[in-house]
Order: structure tokens, then C-alpha cells, then sequence
């Protein structure tokens, strides 16, 4: 490993492709169903996809219109007209012999995209273009013989292609996360990282700081994870400064990630690059849109991630607790209602506790697909007794919970549970006194009178075990100081 | 010979019935098989179809305007009753699960197909002597080629085995032949018919058309044919229909480019001929210029092979048709199984296409000949700013000895020298038997309009139907 020292005189330069698979009904070019998962191998397969002779590709509307909808969400522009190609090459996840692309003239044209970063800031990342191109099936290879699963093929795929603006890992997976939630927010994918719905390559190159040109690029194939994406860059940083610290030079080719080991292994090398003799489809008509319908299809995008980060830039919420406030929509649609309809405060409140609710892990997905209830009124409501002190700041989240989970009306959900607070003055008063004459709290006593504050700890504690937890803990402390 | 309109309308007025004219079709395709145009024929569903139809003519219901009338598909069509074979080892064993859809649409007419010519495998050539499955014989001569590549398509019409045949045309494999033998054959403006459920050869020029022995039987069938197909995303809004009247007064071109010394003279004075017979009907005939006609050629077999090597490349072994035995690596399943099912023409093909769309070649070849494409059809649209139609011969030479060319592609793909290039513009073109040679074998004249423009195609040759030329 090279130490950081050495790596500081090298600039790691980094560009992205990202293949984003749609949420269409159907295939790219056939009827045929286009959710495979959990499905039988070879259930989703129209004669189209499985290159039968005489089958003829039927450009589906709705992937266009997906297409349309994640330009806006990248600030791209979107083609008038754009057209498809063939991709040629030989395999058998790809009946038909080619892959149906957009290699010379795509429907999603330059943009960019501004990303936050962790530790404050943004990286700002042009997007070259995205095109929309058809997915391959998938092989299980075994001892003698490899099975093939064409439910996929035909799965529409946007590619983003970006300018290499990147060049840090810390960037590359903002970046990576960012692109994530926009194509989700903006209707284009189920963003369902497991199920291989976003796939991630990386170009990687180093070169000295200072220099003209970039180095020799890898390109790290499939990661599918935000961890495996930032840690594979950081491994071949490693690998390519070493490379040339030692004097030997970097080959253009293409890397896998093995997870397990947590290496970037060889591939392919550019020497042995396949020529895919790209050609136009002559089977399918030039995609022609009109400014006037981009316009309409564009306008039923609603707020994207940006959006929100605007919307709550009065309520200081940590970066952590805004990401995975927009890991999980309905928390960040229910937070910007909130706050529209109650305030900054409750909007405060209730947005620590969504993010506390799912924790910041962020390359854990399975709260995409849940579904939670969230009730604006009722949050509303808890948010404004927690402030009132109706309930103590614990009662407040075990009840949040329980309304995420389908309870309603938490101040009977409190009041059924005992949980709130007595902030009668004299009734707590009888329980301070009643402590206060416990011999047991002599000590304590003596304490504070000694100047030993913390000591107060232990008699609050004592009036909320009298009071059944019930007592409201700043008033208590106060009545204590009152007779001590 | 009978036309499809004597035949049906002798079946629905009950003095024949579908099985009896399906059988005798059956009868007269066993008796020809010396011929080699039909690959098989598709006996069990045919009776069926005929009793079926039969059935409806008894209660009374509308059988559809092509009732009982047997027909030949060419085999590169899917089509139910046998094998799919497109004449190649690599689809021996296909047997289609769906039909074409020009398929479906004759047999929603009432029409019942009866077998499956013989063809160059995957339509690959213009004599049909490169099949699989053996040589087709011409019609007129039986040591003359069919041509092709739909050869057993227009053997089987001249014959009068059946009254229509399907075939397809790519850059002439239906013109060609036709003329040939003696028939009509018809290619319509791309785009008219659907090319769904036909094994691809070049997407880009690939048109469903058909052969008959009148002009007006051409029109009865592609009328059928025609139309939008929701699963064919290149098939035009539907446009045909049949001219009431007999055209009048048109300004029809004789390309000169076509009647140049090359081409032989028999057919020159039969198309000089012929161009006397449309004077006659009240036209005016006189010679036109289509200069980048003589790039052609050369356009056709770069850009053809092109979408041929694309098109061919499903064709893996893989899901189906041939797959080699003893394979050991994926390598040898690809070259094992596609060297064993293509036939040398379709190799050919599959290397100069994939040499043209290589990387450093694309746009020296494949680029530069789609741009030339698109002088060849600025041209047309030129040339029918003057002209309503024009003229030229379908072929430069009547059909040719089997085996003659078979040693010199460059000769062989001569022959399309004519209908390659309306094929590269898209346009609708017909061909006219017009006379016979000294030796007794066909010449054919071929009309071509703009594009749209086929009804006029048809009046055209109705009109200057029959004259003194016997078939």
C-alpha cells in the first residue's frame, strides 16, 4: 500500500457509468412482463426477446417517457430526435446476437448533477449523455454445463455516462448516491440495489499532480453496492500508484470487484477488445419528440431530492439524518408536509425521529420497498406533546414507532399507555417530599449541599420510580433545588 | 389457368368446393416435384382449412373474399403445417410457433396454403441454387435456373400449381424470378406489407410480395396483404387502394442506363417493345436518366450484408435451429454450429458485412454507401417530378443455365443489376411478362413508381395486360 504521502502526489481522476434498469411494465422492445423477481427462470419471455426468426423489436412509450423523466432529474437535456443501434457481440445471455443501444445518437443529452458530500460541500459532476439500451438474460454457470435466463432480457436500461469530474472516492460515492436517489424520486427505477436494478462501472486512472494529460484508465465492472464502489476506487488508487511508484505502467482493461477479498481483479484488456460493428436498427423508427410534449412529461416529476434539501435548509438537520430522511420517500414527504403545516420545529422533531427510526446505514436498501404509515395529523400531534412535555422525549419515540408500524391517535395511544407526564406542581410536590424524607436520600443530600450536583441524579430518579415515570423530570429537579 | 377470382367465386357458388381445388393443387405440386420448388407441403392442415371453409360456404357464412384458394409460401415465412426451413440446414428442424403476419391475413381471406417453395437459404442469391435442399428448376426450361431468390415461388405460379404465391424481396427476389418464368411479380413500396414472422435478411429493404399469372390477381393479393402492423414498427399507415379507371396520359421513363450494349438484346427489343404497347394504351414513353443507378450494386452489397450479418447472428446454436454435435467450448457451439448451417453464399454475406461495419471500415464503407443510398433517392424523387413511372427490363439477361455463375458472385449478383436499385429507394416495383426469347424462355419489363404509388402500378399493368404476348 502506498502510503498517503505518496498518494498525495497523484490526482485520481474518476468518471462513472451507471446502468439504471426502468420501471416499465413491460420489456423495451416486447410485451412481455418486465418484473422478473421471484419470478420462474424463463417465465418473462416473449418470442421477441428470445430472437426467435421474423420477431421485430416495438420500441415501448413508457421506457421513453422514463427516459424523459430522468433527463429533468440530471439537468440533461432531452433529444428530439434520437435513434437506436445494433451492438454486436457473441454470448448466449444475448439471443438476438446484438444489443439494441443508442450508440450515435441518444435520447438524454449533457447535464450535471451536484451531489452533497458527507463532510459538507457538493461535487458537481457533468453527465456526457444517457442512452437507453436493452438489458442481456443471465448465466449460472456450473461444473459441465451453464444454465441461461433470459427474464431479463430486454429489460430497459438507462446508461449515464459522466464526464470524468470525480476524484475522490468520498466524491464517487455521493456521487453514485446521489444519481441513486434521483432516478427513484424521479419515477425512472425501484432503485432496488439488490435486485441488480442500479449496477455501477468506474473509470479509474491516476496521474502525477500538475499533469496535462490522465493516465491509463481501469474500468471497474458491476459494483452494486455504495461500500464496494467507494472501496474498490480506493483499492485501485493504491494498485495504480504502486504501479507507477515501482516504474511499471497502468494497462487500459477491465477490472471485477471480488468482494470477498476486496481486490480489483483483470478482466479484459483493451488488446483484446471486442469489435462490436455498431449499426443503426433498421427495424426501428427515430425516437422524435417535440419540446411540447418533453414539457408535459417533464412536469409530472415532482420534488427531487434537491427540492427537499431546499425546502429544509431552516431546519439544521445533520447531512446524515437528511440522506436518510431521502433514503425513505414517504419520511421525506412526510417531513416537508409537516413542516409546511405545523412548522420548523415538529418538522425538526419528527425528521430526527424517521432517521433515528431507520438508522444511517447506507448501503442497507431494504427500507426502500417497506411501507410504513405515516399519518401527518398524528405526528403532528406527537410532536407538539413532546414539546409541551406531555410526554417525556423516550415515551415520545417508543409511541413514534408504534405509529410507524399502523397505530393512530397518540394521545390516546399515551394516555392507554400511561405515558404522560404529571406536571401538576403540587402533585409532584407531595413525591419530591415524600423523597426528601426518605432517610435513604440522605447521602444525596449532603452531596448537593456539598456542592456534589450530580448527586440530584439519583433523587429525580427516585420521584420518576415513585411517580411511576410519569413525573416530568425538569419540574421534579426544580422542586428538589426548591427544598434542598 | 384460372384466375383467384373465377376459383373463388366458382367455390362459393358451389360448383367446386375448397377441398376439392385443395386437393387438386396437392395433386398437381406431387406431379411437378421433379421441379425441386417445393420444400413440403402442408397436407393435413390444408384439408382442414378446406373443410373448414367449406363448412362456412354451407351455413352460410362469409368465408372471406379469398375463399379456397390454394397458395405457396415461400420458406423463409413462418407459417404453420412444416417446417420453417428458410431452405438452410440451421432451420431443418424449425417448426414455427407463430405465423407471418401476411400469412395470417390471407388465411383470415379464406385462403389455404399448401406448401413451401424452395428458395436461396435465408434469400441469399438470384438463381436458388444456393438451397440446402437442391436446385430449382425454371418453369419454361429445366436446365434453366428459377432465379431467385424466391425461385419455387414463381415455378409453382407458372406452373399453374397454384394461382398466387408468396415471396419476398430484398433486392429483386421477387422481380427477378418472375421474370424468369413468366409471371407477375409484385414488391411493394417498403413498408406496405408487414415483415413480421419472416426470417430477416436486410431489415432495411425486405418486402412481402407475391407472385400471380394476371396483374389483377397481384392487386387482389397485396390489397390483402397490405396494410399498418402493429408488430412490424416500419409498416406504413394503411394507404392502398385499387384506381377505379385506367390511368390516362402518363409520362412513363425508360431508364437508359438499363438498355445499355450489356444487357442482352432479346430483352432490349422486348422492353423497346413493350414500351410500344403503353404508347399504344395513350402513355408517352421516352428515355430518362438515373445516373447513380450504376453505383447500385455496389451500395446494395455493402449495406445488405451489413443487415445481413446483423440479422443472421441470432442463428447460434444456442435456443434453437442447428447446433453442432461434439462441441467442447462456446467458441466451437458458434463456429461449429453456424459453419454447419449456412450455406457459402451465406458466409459470404456474414464476412463482408461484418468486414464493412468493422471498426476503421465503417465509415470508408458502410457510412459512404449510406450516403450514396441517399443520392440514389434524391435522384428518384427527381426523376418523378417528370416521370409518373418508370421503365427499365427486370433482368439484363432471360434465365440462365444451372451452374452457369455459380463460380462468380460478381456475375451472379448482375442479375439484380435492375431491381437492386428501387429496392435500395424503398419504391414499389412490378414485372411484366412481356415476351419470350428465340429459345423460348421469358423476358420480363419492370415498372417502378414512387413510392406510395403501387395502385398504379397495378392499373398500369392491367391495362397493358395479355396484348399479343403469350405466356
Amino acid at each position: 500500500m502506498a502510503s498517503q504521502e505518496t498518494l498525495n502526489k497523484y490526482e485520481l481522476t474518476i468518471g462513472i457509468e451507471s446502468h439504471v434498469q426502468l420501471k416499465t411494465a413491460s420489456k423495451l422492445f416486447s410485451p412481455a412482463d418486465n418484473d422478473a423477481r421471484d419470478k420462474e427462470p424463463n417465465s418473462c419471455v416473449h418470442p421477441i426477446d428470445y430472437g426467435l426468426p421474423g420477431m421485430l423489436p416495438l420500441l415501448n412509450k413508457q421506457a421513453i417517457d422514463l427516459a424523459i423523466r430522468a433527463g429533468k432529474a440530471m439537468n440533461c437535456a432531452i433529444a428530439n430526435v434520437s435513434r437506436f443501434d445494433r451492438k454486436h457481440y457473441f454470448y448466449p445471455d444475448l439471443p438476438n446476437g446484438y444489443q439494441i443501444t443508442q450508440m450515435y445518437q441518444p435520447i438524454i443529452l449533457a447535464g450535471a448533477v451536484e451531489a452533497p458530500l458527507e463532510k459538507g460541500g457538493v461535487v458537481k459532476v457533468r453527465i456526457n449523455h444517457a442512452h437507453l439500451e436493452a438489458d442481456a438474460g443471465k448465466l449460472t454457470h456450473y461444473d459441465t454445463y451453464t444454465l441461461a435466463d433470459y427474464n431479463r432480457t430486454g429489460t430497459p436500461l438507462i446508461e449515464v455516462v459522466t464526464e470524468p469530474d470525480i476524484h475522490s472516492a468520498e466524491q464517487a460515492k455521493a456521487f453514485c448516491q446521489e444519481l441513486h436517489r434521483l432516478m427513484i424520486y424521479a419515477g425512472v427505477s425501484y432503485g432496488d440495489l439488490y435486485h441488480g436494478n442500479q449496477r455501477f462501472d468506474v473509470n479509474i486512472s491516476v496521474a502525477l499532480k500538475g499533469s496535462s494529460e490522465l493516465g491509463k484508465r481501469a474500468e471497474i465492472k458491476n459494483l452494486n453496492s455504495f461500500r464496494s464502489i467507494e472501496r474498490a476506487i480506493a483499492y485501485e488508487y493504491n494498485r495504480q500508484v504502486d504501479l507507477l511508484e515501482a516504474g511499471e505502467r497502468v494497462v487500459q482493461e477491465t477490472r471485477g470487484w471480488h468482494d470477498a477479498k476486496q481486490v480489483t481483479f483483470s478482466q479484459r484488456s483493451k488488446e483484446n477488445a471486442q469489435d462490436y460493428r455498431y449499426m443503426p436498427d433498421p427495424d426501428i423508427p427515430p425516437v422524435e419528440l417535440t419540446n411540447e410534449y418533453i414539457a408535459e412529461v417533464q412536469a409530472t416529476v415532482s420534488l427531487l431530492p434537491p427540492d427537499y434539501r431546499k425546502k429544509w435548509a431552516t431546519l439544521g438537520l445533520d447531512a446524515s439524518v437528511v440522506n436518510s430522511l431521502l433514503g425513505t420517500r414517504q419520511f421525506a414527504d412526510a417531513v416537508v408536509a409537516i413542516q409546511e403545516q405545523a412548522g420548523d420545529a415538529a418538522a425538526r422533531r419528527t425528521a430526527n425521529w424517521f432517521a433515528s427510526a431507520v438508522g444511517a446505514s447506507d448501503d442497507d436498501q431494504s427500507s426502500i420497498m417497506r411501507e410504513y404509515t405515516t399519518h401527518v395529523g398524528d405526528l403532528i400531534t406527537l410532536a407538539d406533546m413532546t414539546e409541551k412535555a406531555d410526554i417525556s422525549s423516550s415515551a415520545a419515540k417508543d409511541l413514534f414507532n408504534e405509529l410507524l408500524n399502523g397505530a393512530t391517535n397518540p394521545r390516546v395511544l399515551a394516555e392507554s399507555k400511561n405515558l404522560l407526564q404529571v406536571s401538576d406542581e403540587a402533585a409532584i410536590a407531595k413525591i419530591v417530599d415524600e423523597v426528601l424524607a426518605d432517610p435513604a436520600s440522605a447521602a444525596s443530600i449532603a452531596d448537593i449541599k456539598a456542592g456534589k450536583d450530580k448527586a440530584i441524579g439519583y433523587l429525580v430518579g427516585q420521584i420518576m420510580k415513585k411517580s411511576q415515570g410519569k413525573a416530568n423530570p425538569a419540574l421534579a429537579q426544580k422542586l428538589i433545588r426548591e427544598r434542598v | 389457368m384460372v384466375t383467384i377470382t373465377e376459383l373463388h367465386d366458382r367455390i362459393v357458388r358451389g360448383e367446386s368446393t375448397a377441398r376439392s381445388e385443395v386437393e387438386a393443387a396437392l395433386e398437381r405440386a406431387e406431379q411437378a416435384s421433379g421441379y425441386h420448388a417445393l420444400l413440403s407441403l402442408t397436407r393435413e392442415r390444408a384439408l382442414e382449412r378446406a373443410d373448414l371453409v367449406d363448412a362456412q360456404i354451407k351455413n352460410g357464412e362469409n368465408p372471406g373474399v379469398l375463399a379456397g384458394v390454394p397458395f405457396v409460401v415461400k420458406d423463409n415465412f413462418l407459417a404453420f403445417g412444416a417446417p420453417t426451413t428458410a431452405a438452410s440446414r440451421m432451420l431443418e428442424d424449425f417448426t414455427a410457433p407463430l405465423q407471418a403476419e401476411v400469412v395470417e391475413r390471407l388465411e383470415h381471406a379464406g385462403a389455404i396454403c399448401i406448401g413451401k417453395s424452395n428458395l436461396d437459404a435465408f434469400a441469399h442469391g438470384g438463381s436458388t441454387e444456393n438451397s440446402a435442399f437442391g436446385v430449382t428448376n425454371n418453369a419454361h426450361d429445366m436446365t434453366k435456373v428459377a432465379g431467385g431468390s424466391s425461385g419455387g415461388s414463381a415455378v409453382v405460379t407458372a406452373l399453374n400449381i397454384v394461382p398466387f404465391a408468396l415471396g419476398s424481396d430484398t433486392g429483386g427476389s421477387i422481380r427477378e424470378p418472375a421474370s424468369f418464368n413468366g409471371v407477375y411479380g409484385y414488391k411493394p413500396t417498403y413498408g406496405m406489407t408487414s415483415r413480421y414472422g419472416v426470417v430477416a435478411m436486410a431489415s432495411s429493404t425486405d418486402t412481402m410480395g407475391c407472385f400471380t399469372t394476371t396483374a389483377a390477381d397481384a392487386e387482389l393479393v397485396m390489397g390483402i396483404m397490405a396494410g399498418k402492423d402493429p408488430k412490424d414498427s416500419t409498416t406504413l399507415n394503411d394507404y392502398f387502394a385499387p384506381l377505379a379507371e385506367a390511368p390516362k396520359s402518363l409520362k412513363i421513363g425508360l431508364i437508359q442506363e438499363s438498355m445499355t450494349d450489356d444487357v442482352d438484346p432479346e430483352v432490349r427489343s422486348a422492353v423497346t417493345a413493350y414500351a410500344d404497347t403503353l404508347r399504344a394504351a395513350g402513355h408517352t414513353v421516352e428515355s430518362a436518366s438515373l445516373p447513380m443507378s450504376k453505383y447500385a450494386l455496389a451500395i446494395y452489397y455493402i449495406v445488405v450484408p451489413a443487415e445481413v450479418t446483423s440479422n443472421l447472428a441470432r442463428y447460434d446454436g444456442v435456443r434453437y435451429g442447428l447446433r453442432a454435435d461434439g462441441v467442447k467450448a462456446l467458441a466451437d457451439l458458434y463456429g461449429l454450429s453456424r459453419d454447419q448451417g449456412f450455406m457459402p453464399e451465406n458466409k459470404r454475406r456474414i464476412m463482408i458485412g461484418s468486414y464493412v461495419l468493422s471498426s476503421g471500415f465503417y465509415d470508408a464503407y458502410f457510412q459512404q454507401a449510406s450516403k450514396a443510398r441517399t443520392l440514389l433517392i434524391n435522384e428518384y424523387n427527381d426523376l418523378f417530378k417528370t416521370y409518373d413511372v418508370l421503365l427499365s427490363p427486370t433482368a439484363p439477361t432471360p434465365a440462365f443455365g444451372i451452374g452457369e455463375n455459380t463460380d462468380d458472385p460478381v456475375k451472379m449478383y448482375l442479375a439484380d443489376i435492375m431491381t437492386v436499385p428501387p429496392s435500395l429507394a424503398g419504391l414499389p416495383a412490378i414485372n411484366v411478362p412481356v415476351a419470350k426469347s428465340g429459345a423460348g424462355l421469358p423476358i420480363g419489363a419492370q415498372l417502378i413508381a414512387p413510392a406510395q404509388q403501387d395502385a398504379l402500378l397495378f392499373a398500369l399493368a392491367k391495362q397493358t395486360e395479355g396484348g399479343n404476348y403469350d405466356r
